[in-house]
């Protein structure tokens, strides 16, 4: 192999790296600058360490459509929304996967096939039938109402249906001979195997779930509800008074969760998003 | 492919399946139902009769110039989004696949996009190309150039184009990466005996090996640019100027919520799910062809 | 020590019959092997003894027990298998432990048990150890050491050496035989390998497409085959057959390839002119023909110097296939030549062509020959 540093790969891999973070930097500087400053097009690259500050101070921040609800209260909404989603999503893809892996039971394939036609049916196109459900059962506003709807994917499902095909039998034969019963073999045997996908998987629906968009924008009405991403589109107006200094930290403060489940989960989530998508 | 040990019973896996057909059949099923319902349907100016028209919502849906103009944008916003995010991610990927110093760290820096939602990227990029204060705004308008994308339809066109690009290389990245990486070392090394180098070598042994890989994300952009750039785009621009930046999904939504053509826009829903179910068994029929992990 | 008991055990899956009714008894502290080829049944037949799959005949017998319908875990049988089926997440002593765990042991009795089978089989360094840091045959002694503590009556072996080098094999073969009658532990053992099966059994028994061909003891496996199969399967490199009729009253046979040899035991009891087959181990063949070997030609097509032995492979005059195995170099034989080779009478197995059968003498009919066979079909009396 050639030897001396591969110049053009830098120069690529720079450049590529420099267009895909400059822009977050550009907003974390723009969070230190005084929202006038901004406002005048007068905006440095440098971050303005007095400035920082303003990543405290839009905590307590509100919208202006719901002034009583603070970005600290909709990055909880988030966080919960986002648990909630990742969690709930794996409890029952797994226990279904489970249930279509190692059992044969009338309607077994049916069962299969439904949650199968879901597999890439995104919230986007079914998106007002899918208000007017929630809507009959009083769901809207509601915690329930917000999550529900996105916790049904047959993607969860069909990965966890072939990490459990992958065990071998004689797993399976050894357990049984050991005395596990199935709920018992669940717990003590499927579960820890299959570890590294459910932790791939819950960075990918931690970050599907924090991200959201739509569906919060119609399931949650009343700001109580409001998601940081829908908070931050909110804050935006066309008019000069945009604030956008604690716009910007606000923005921070919203990659900053999923950025770093990413992050630090960088070898399990890119295993399982391949994985994912097979 | 089966197991040959299964445990015994019926009552416990019924059980175990209960929640996830639950959700799917409350909140997947009944909901493309309804929307059935509803593309055949319409509701008389008070909201109060509706009645049964057939396939006269489709009839109209399809006969009328703007749903046509949407349909050709969003074919141009799919194709443009695809190759751009699809060439980005395959750049890097050979580049990064390379033995150079620092690549974990680049890796890091460039799966990082993947992280941010839709719709606070394009906040982020309001921020650096907003009309009055924006950073980019400046250096364009000091090259001569006139940027104001909230006025200018192409220019917000190509704005949605290239935020949806941006979020997507990440994706393909990731995978063209893993591609590389399941290369047989011994089959780089047998084309670079038989004297292929560079970009020869890429294009003959590299680049064939990478179809399954290829082939797949080019379903997985396409869906990715017609249904979940939704939040980017309507976060941006909310599909104007005009119709400027608005595709199938966010007509869905316009036409819908804003403009209560219930008929209408269930109908959409209906074309939008046939498609994507369409895209799901083409997916899966090729599926088996991919080698990558 | 227990005593095991198959009575008309078989398993079909729809309309393919995969084992046909076996009846077979184990004494106490018997290792029994089971060797045939794939998909002879073998292994089903270990599954339904282990519990893993429900007989459409028959049933199972532990030490007078009818434990046919008993769940798995309650057979009190233990299991090592091919792959060896570790838990991989779980160390080596929590891989020996679960199965305790499960039965409630208490604490003090599982790590006494644990220790003991790991001093036994040379684990205890590794106790802490997961599947994935071990090497092939430490996997294969953890995964005896999973059977060893449950202190079962019955073990099962499910082609456990399968997954080792052949060097390690000869070892652990070794190994497994002491061990086994050290424990005094009831064994039956599923192997393809035929001197796996060879060196490990007390008694062998022979299946073939659902079947069992033969259960005797290896060396009378070897020397008294009840048919061409059996004969071919066991011994390497395999038995030659040689097409012939039966001729002289009985007494001798006449082979196609041109000569008539006498039997050195006694006369068959069937027509003059049954069509036959010869068999006879390329070992037993010989290069020196005299009044105890009727002389053949033999056209060299190759010859395999295996060092201290040679392996020469060629046809008769009618075109049979022949393998002579003969000690020492190839000297001057190369391929291409011809040969001169004897076949000692007292050597010859003689079968009938059309069933396959061993046609024993005439006053043997109701001997040793038969009575393997005739156990492999009778009925095993309850005990």
């Amino acid at each position: 192999m050639r030897r001396g540093p591969d110049y053009l790969a830098h120069a690529v891999l720079a450049l590529g790296g420099a267009i895909f973070v400059l822009p977050i930097w550009v907003a974390f500087a723009g969070a230190t600058e005084s929202a006038g400053a901004i406002n005048r097009g007068d905006l440095s690259l440098i971050p303005r360490l007095s400035g920082l500050r303003a990543f405290l101070d839009v905590l307590g921040f509100g919208a202006p459509v719901n002034a009583h609800v603070s970005i600290g209260h909709m990055l909880l909404v988030s966080f919960a929304m986002a648990m909630a989603i990742a969690l709930g999503k794996i409890a029952i893809s797994a226990i279904s996967a489970f249930a279509i892996a190692f059992f044969r039971f009338p309607g077994r394939m049916p069962a299969f096939w439904i949650i199968l036609l879901t597999l890439m049916l995104p919230v986007e196109v079914r998106i007002i039938p899918t208000y007017a459900v929630v809507s009959d059962f009083h769901l809207i506003n509601s915690f329930a109402g917000l999550t529900l709807p996105l916790i049904a994917s047959a993607t969860a499902t069909l990965l966890f249906r072939q990490v459990f095909l992958a065990i071998p039998d004689e797993l399976v034969e050894a357990a049984k001979l050991d005395g596990t019963g199935p709920m018992r073999f669940f717990f003590d045997m499927v579960l820890p195997v299959s570890a590294p996908n459910l932790a791939a998987l819950f960075v990918i629906l931690f970050v599907y779930g924090w991200n959201q968009y739509l569906w919060p924008l119609l399931a949650a009405t009343n700001g109580h509800l409001d998601t940081i991403v829908l908070g931050i589109v909110r804050m935006i107006t066309t008019d000069q008074l945009t604030p956008w200094n604690l716009v910007m930290a606000a923005t921070i403060w919203a990659i900053l969760p999923p950025v770093a489940v990413v992050l630090l989960m960088q070898r399990w989530f890119v295993r399982g998003l391949i994985e994912a998508d097979k | 492919m089966e197991r040959r040990t299964l445990f015994a019973g019926w009552a416990l896996p019924a059980f175990l399946v209960l929640p996830q057909l639950a959700v799917t059949v409350l909140f997947f099923l009944v909901p493309a139902w309804r929307a059935f319902v509803e593309s055949v349907r319409s509701v008389n100016a008070f909201g109060l009769n509706a009645s049964f028209v057939g396939l006269a919502n489709f009839a109209d849906l399809l006969g009328s110039g703007p749903y046509r103009a949407t349909v050709l944008r969003t074919l141009v916003y799919c194709a443009a989004v695809t190759l751009l995010a699809m060439a980005g991610g395959l750049v890097l990927a050979v580049f990064a696949d390379r033995e150079i110093r620092g690549r974990a760290i680049y890796r890091a820096l460039l799966i990082l996009p993947y992280a941010i939602a839709p719709a606070i990227a394009s906040v982020i990029f309001v921020f650096l190309l907003q009309p009055e204060i924006g950073l980019l705004t400046h250096l364009f308008r000091s090259f001569g150039i006139d940027w104001n994308y909230v006025l200018n339809g192409r220019q917000a066109f190509a704005l949605v184009i290239l935020i949806g690009a941006w979020k997507q290389v990440s994706y393909n990245f990731i995978f063209y990466l893993a591609g590389l990486q399941s290369i047989p070392r011994a089959l780089t090394e047998a084309a670079a005996l038989d004297g292929a180098r560079g970009f020869t070598r890429f294009r003959t042994i590299v680049w064939p090996l990478l179809t399954p890989t290829t082939f797949f994300l080019v379903v997985v952009n396409v869906v990715y640019a017609a249904f979940d750039t939704f939040a980017l785009i309507f976060a941006l621009t909310g599909g104007g100027p005009g119709t400027a930046t608005e595709t199938l999904v966010v007509k869905v939504y316009r036409d819908g919520v804003i403009n209560l053509d219930l008929g209408g826009s269930a109908a959409q829903s209906v074309i939008l799910m046939a498609l994507i179910v369409g895209l799901t068994v083409l997916q899966f029929r090729y599926v088996g062809r991919r080698t990558v992990a | 020590m227990a005593r095991l008991e198959l009575i008309g055990l078989g398993k079909s899956f729809g309309a393919t019959a995969v084992l046909h009714a076996v009846d077979l008894v184990l004494d106490h502290g018997e290792m029994v092997v089971i060797v045939g080829a794939s998909g002879c049944g073998k292994s089903t037949l270990l599954r339904l003894v282990a519990g893993l799959e429900t007989p459409s005949t028959g049933r199972v017998r532990l030490d007078g027990a009818d434990i046919t319908g008993v769940d798995p875990s309650r057979r009190d049988i233990a299991m090592v298998f091919q792959n060896y089926a570790l838990y991989p997440h779980m160390s080596v002593f929590g891989n020996m432990a679960y199965g305790l765990k499960l039965r409630g042991l208490p604490r003090a009795e599982i790590a006494r048990r644990v220790d003991e089978a790991a001093a036994m089989l040379g684990l205890g360094e590794l106790l802490g150890r997961k599947p994935r840091q071990l090497s092939g045959g430490q996997r294969q002694r953890v995964a005896m050491g999973r059977a060893i503590v449950r202190e079962p009556k019955l073990f099962l072996f499910d082609e456990p050496l399968s997954n080792l080098d052949a060097k390690l094999r000869v070892q652990v073969r070794a190994d497994i035989r002491k061990l086994q009658r050290r424990l005094g532990v009831t064994s039956l053992y599923v192997t393809h390998d035929q001197v796996e099966a060879m060196t490990l059994a007390d008694r062998l028994v022979v299946m073939h497409q659902g079947r069992v061909a033969q259960i005797a003891t290896p060396t009378e496996v070897f020397e008294r085959p009840v048919n061409t199969y059996v004969a071919s399967f066991i011994g390497d490199p395999a038995m030659n057959f040689c097409p012939a009729r039966l001729a002289a009253g009985g007494t001798a046979a006449e082979l196609d390839a041109g000569v008539r040899i006498g039997f050195a035991d006694g006369r068959r009891d069937a027509p003059d002119g049954t069509r036959l087959l010869i068999g006879i181990r390329p070992q037993h063949a010989t290069l020196a023909p005299d009044a105890a070997a009727a002389g053949l030609d033999l056209a060299v097509e190759l010859v395999e110097p295996l060092g201290s032995e040679t392996l020469v492979h060629g046809r008769l005059r009618d075109g049979t296939a022949f393998a002579v195995r003969v000690t020492g170099g190839p000297g001057t034989m190369t391929d291409g030549t011809g040969l001169r080779i004897g076949l000692p009478r007292d050597a010859v197995h003689v079968f009938d062509a059309g069933s396959g059968r061993r046609l024993d003498p005439a006053g043997l009919a109701d001997g040793a020959g038969n009575q393997a066979r005739s156990r492999a079909a009778a009925p095993v009396a309850p005990a």
